[in-house]
């Protein structure tokens, strides 16, 4: 097997906060293959965000990578010089930030934004920018036309391709995109999620896609990492997540989410309880407060992430359990009530 | 049957906008987001909203708890148009019809406590501070907020988002309302919340015999909650039957290509292209003839002329003209 494109290797990243080190994702550890979709999944607070811009290493002033490696076709982006970093970004490693709002400055007219990326990264004349601009907007399927348009005269839909444009401006290899479709209308969703993956099709592009929604992930992403509480829980190909997954949360996780293909309608279970502050975690397993296999070990003993089998990593002392425990999982009565 | 509860007869909401400029290039300074919508609903009924963003689904909610007034057409709550509605009635009216809003941090004030947040709305509908205490109790508890002690002074932030928007049902179900329209209440909200949410909002809405409509654009979270289902486009209601009809078998083109854009968790759905490309186009300029037909891959001619009434076809009404059992 070829070398992957970036691999992340036991990296921390803490927050200062007064006196407190909140440690938002701690010693996070996956791999994205080249020209592969990988899923960054997790619920709201449990450090997505914070491990995807710090593959750009455009962080918040209070934040530090306080440990680990991130090896990017070759070098480590954690030691690189700052000036190196920044002729990685856009022309390496682009970001789309949460809110696509955010990408674009509303004073500039769309244009003038995307010819600004391509002359100042990309070392481009005003007239080849300009026409690469034209070419970026037939890729991402908006009129061309639009390009004169201020960002508050597009839609949510077009602002956000309009986001992906500009993220692939100077063609990267990795695109890490947080959240891109989460506001969006089922329509829209589906047109931006097939549009991403041709583009990264044609373009050999690797893309991180950040995202709570696993039928996102299902859609679109070859492998899937499960972060919970800023912990890599589970990483592994999406199919073996979707349907035999080792970790108790990514067994949670289906239970919770509407299924239109089912036979009924049945009754969506809920994973009581909420995360662990991250501020004072807790001793033992992060997950144990709401698993409804947590043992005396899982209180007191951290699981390690192993891998379980070639490909399958996961970190949880009941692993080698898991078809009993999905079965057990299955029932609603496992979950308790809702929190 | 009994006599329906809520009951609109060609209602319409058209918002003035733009200004002398707009009209002289030609761009027509209305929106029509409610354009000749009838239905009724009757007690105890759960009716989803389908349909793209700025289909006009939120305007049609606003119209049901008077936050908006109609421009034509009629829409009655108990037989009384809304509009009309003036002194002890309307204050009546507002206490019986609630609404839930989209994002949770966006509808309570965030320098309240939840316990002031709780009970603004009983000061506003002159309810008798004696039974205040027990009336948030009461509220919390009914939202699953076990415990509510714990949460009566804390503050928004100081909640999860699934938690809030419990408090925000909260906040609506207080004065015991009859009728409740929610937008899009879990939209905001985490995959793994979000089904604790959506079951305490049919379990309430099951004890308290709740009149409800459910906006939202996704059919799998409508299906959950609602037997029956309005699908619209453009201000204009495209179909109308139950939800599991146009889940398993859509009957209106707009209705099936919703029905295919539904994300499912699984690895081996459907890649293939949905049936219709875009997004709705300018609600100021709607094409002539049936308001689908510029995205619709069924079009024909006649499409182009003539407005598609809705037709009775087995279960279901569908406003398209080439729809057959
Ligand atoms: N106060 C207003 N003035 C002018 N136009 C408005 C106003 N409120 C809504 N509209 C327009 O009316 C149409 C319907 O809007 P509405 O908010 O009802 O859509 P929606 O179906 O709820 O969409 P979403 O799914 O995005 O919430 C849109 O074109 C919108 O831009
Ligand atoms: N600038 C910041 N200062 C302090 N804490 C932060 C900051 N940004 C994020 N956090 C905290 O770090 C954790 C992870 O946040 P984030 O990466 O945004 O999560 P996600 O994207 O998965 O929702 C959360 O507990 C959040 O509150
Ligand atoms: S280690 Fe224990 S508590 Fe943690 S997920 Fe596994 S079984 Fe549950
Ligand atoms: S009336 Fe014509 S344009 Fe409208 S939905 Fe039917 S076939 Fe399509
Ligand atoms: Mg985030
Ligand atoms: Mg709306």
């Amino acid at each position: 097997m070829d070398a992957p494109l970036l691999s992340v290797k036991d990296v921390s990243i803490a927050y200062k906060v007064g006196a407190l080190d909140i440690v938002a994702v701690s010693n996070a550890r996956f791999d994205v293959p080249q020209g592969s979709i990988v899923g960054l999944v997790g619920e709201s607070g449990c450090g997505k965000t914070t491990m995807a811009r710090a593959l750009t290493r455009v962080i918040a002033d209070n934040a530090r990578i306080a440990a680990g490696q991130m090896q990017f076709a070759g070098q480590d982006i954690v030691s690189l010089s700052e000036k190196d970093m920044n002729s990685l970004r856009w022309r390496d490693i682009a970001f789309i930030p949460q809110s696509a709002m955010n990408s674009l400055d509303p004073v500039y007219r769309v244009e003038y934004q995307i010819v600004e990326v391509l002359r100042d990264r990309g070392g481009m004349s005003k007239s080849t920018a300009r026409k690469r601009a034209v070419e970026l907007f037939e890729m991402v399927g908006i009129d061309p036309g639009r390009l004169r348009d201020f960002p508050h005269q597009f839609s949510g839909g077009m602002r956000q391709r309009a986001a992906i444009a500009l993220a692939l401006a100077l063609e990267p290899k990795l695109v890490v995109a947080d959240e891109p479709v989460t506001a969006l209308d089922v329509i829209i969703q589906r047109q931006i999620l097939d549009q991403l993956r041709s583009l990264q099709r044609e373009l050999g592009l690797s893309v991180i896609m950040v995202t709570h929604d696993i039928s996102v992930v299902a859609y679109i992403c070859d492998r899937t990492v499960v972060m919970y509480a800023g912990k890599v829980v589970e990483d592994c190909d999406t199919a073996t997540l979707l349907n035999e997954p080792l970790h108790p949360y990514a067994m949670g996780l289906k239970n919770a989410f509407p299924d239109l293909h089912s036979a009924g309608t049945g009754i969506l279970t809920p994973i009581a309880g909420s995360p662990p502050d991250l501020a004072n975690p807790p001793h033992g397993c992060r997950f144990a407060a709401r698993c409804p296999f947590a043992t005396d070990q899982c209180r007191v003993e951290e699981p390690a992430l192993t891998e379980d089998a070639p490909g399958h990593f996961v970190a949880c002392h009941r692993a080698a359990e898991a078809v009993a425990l999905r079965e057990e999982a299955k029932q609603p009565g496992t979950w308790g009530t809702a929190a | 049957m009994s006599d329906p509860i809520i009951e609109l007869q060609d209602t319409k909401l058209h918002y003035k906008i733009g200004n002398a400029v707009s009209a002289m290039m030609g761009l027509s300074t209305t929106v029509k987001a409610v354009d000749g919508v009838s239905f009724s609903l009757h007690k105890g009924e759960s009716v989803g909203l389908l349909g793209e963003s700025g289909c006009g689904k939120t305007s049609m909610g606003r119209i049901l708890v008077r936050l908006e007034e109609i421009t034509g057409g009629s829409a009655r709550f108990e037989g009384d148009e809304i509009g009309d509605l003036k002194g002890t009635d309307l204050q009546r009216f507002r206490s019986r019809s609630q609404m839930i809003f989209q994002n949770p941090f966006d509808a309570v004030n965030p320098r309240y406590s939840i316990r002031k947040t709780l009970e603004e709305p009983l000061a506003n509908a002159k309810i008798s501070r004696s039974t205040w205490h027990q009336r948030v109790i009461d509220a919390l508890d009914l939202v699953g907020l076990g415990d509510p002690e714990q949460f009566l002074e804390r503050y928004p932030h100081q909640l999860s988002g699934g938690q809030l928007q419990r408090v925000v049902m909260a906040r609506a179900l207080i004065l015991e309302p009859d009728f409740v329209v929610a937008d899009e209440p879990v939209s905001m909200l985490d995959v793994s919340v979000r089904a604790g949410v959506l079951n305490v909002f049919r379990d309430v809405r099951d004890r308290l015999g709740l009149t409800a409509i459910y906006i939202s654009h996704d059919l799998a979270l409508v299906r959950y909650v609602c037997e029956r289902t309005i699908v619209m486009y453009l201000g204009k209601i495209m179909e109308d039957g139950p939800t599991e009809d146009i889940v398993h078998d859509p009957l209106h083109p707009y209705s099936q290509a919703l029905v295919a854009a539904v994300p499912t968790p699984h690895v081996d759905q459907s890649h293939d292209p949905l049936p219709i490309g875009g997004s709705a186009p300018d609600p100021r300029n709607p094409p002539s003839g049936c308001v689908f037909r510029d995205r619709c891959p069924m079009a024909q001619l006649r499409c182009a002329d003539e407005v598609p009434q809705p037709r009775r076809i087995g279960t279901r009404l569908v406003a398209c003209h080439f729809v057959s059992v």
